[in-house]
């Protein structure tokens, strides 16, 4: 029996990356999984090896968080079909880069829309399943660069210290349903996100490292998975960094 | 179960209140019971047991019973 055996979690930006690790790691546990994704086919290419691996239910959504509408059809289509979630996990997100004279409108929108709004949008919609059974968890992925700030990521940095005060204040709320809400703060992690680097930056990145190494996804998908099973069911409104001691 | 008792027990459930306490005239924030914190309470309830999805409009619409009402007639319940 796994940690999450009976659960059903609900994972955005769960194609690749860290929401990939989280939809693997919550299934070997047990869970039933719904991964939402705008890219449907890369959802599809891996969902039934999950299904058949770890003798789990897996549903794959295409939605995007920034679209009220795209997540309020994948909540209704669940409700209708009589699945109801435990584990929310608020993944999906986006880093751009630039300082702040150079970075233009629509990024500055697309990076609040994606990272804040849909943790926001999805936060609304999954507590009412939540308050009913009063259980439930949310985990935000939030960003070492969300509680330390970096150069020339002040609106990436404004977007995720935002999932910060969201998840503290939301706890706040939720803690006398027995809901929690925590958040993950990731360091330097091996992702797509951090895949262009240059060479040299990907050097300086790792000398600001404790450990000396980059984190993998499975690193974050584990501390998701301590938030998300009874293991933490005394803690809420807290902040944990996976980060292998970076400093920034 | 007609639909009205039955708003009325998703009202008693939801704000943990005796069902005799409630009737239209019964507001959002009148009584100690039914504040901001339980009436998110309240919409999951009524929700499910109504098989509805209420918009952000709807949640912030809903102060009272009567409301409820209003509100659950539009997405085709009838009462």
């Amino acid at each position: 029996m796994g940690l999450l055996t009976g659960s059903t979690a609900l994972i955005t930006g769960a194609s690749k990356g860290i929401g990939k690790a989280i939809s693997e790691l919550f299934a070997k546990e047990g869970a039933d999984i719904i991964m939402v994704s705008r890219n449907i086919s890369a959802l599809n290419a891996f969902s039934d090896t999950i299904a058949s691996d770890f003798g789990v239910k897996v549903y794959s959504y295409e939605g995007d968080v920034r679209n009220h509408e795209s997540i309020g059809y994948i909540f209704k289509d669940l409700s209708e079909k009589g699945i109801f979630i435990d584990i929310l996990v608020n993944n999906a997100g986006i880093m751009i880069d630039a300082t702040l004279q150079m970075i233009k409108d629509d990024v500055i929108h697309d990076l609040f829309e994606t990272n804040v709004y849909g943790t926001i949008f999805c936060s609304q919609l999954a507590i009412k399943p939540f308050l009913r059974r009063r259980k439930g968890s949310i985990i935000n992925l939030s960003s070492i660069v969300g509680t330390n700030g970096n150069l020339g990521q002040s609106i990436y940095s404004a977007s995720k210290a935002a999932v910060i005060g969201f998840t503290k204040s939301l706890s706040k709320e939720l803690a006398p349903f027995n809901i929690r809400v925590n958040a993950v703060a990731p360091g330097f992690i091996d992702t797509d996100m951090t895949k262009d680097m240059s060479a040299s930056l990907v050097e300086k990145n790792i000398g600001s490292i404790g450990m000396k190494r980059i984190g993998k996804p499975k690193d974050v998908a584990r501390v998701a998975l301590f938030l998300a099973s009874d293991l933490s069911e005394y803690v809420t409104g807290q902040v944990i960094g996976v980060d292998g001691g970076m400093i920034i | 179960m007609n639909n009205n008792e039955k708003l009325y027990k998703s009202f008693a459930n939801a704000l943990n209140i005796d069902p005799s306490l409630i009737n239209d005239d019964l507001k959002y924030q009148s009584i100690k019971q039914w504040d901001s914190i339980s009436h998110m309470m309240l919409i999951s309830y009524i929700e499910e047991d109504f098989g509805v999805s209420l918009d952000t409009d709807d949640v912030i619409d809903m102060s009272s019973v009567a409301k409820a009402r209003e509100i659950l007639t539009k997405h085709n319940i009838s009462f």
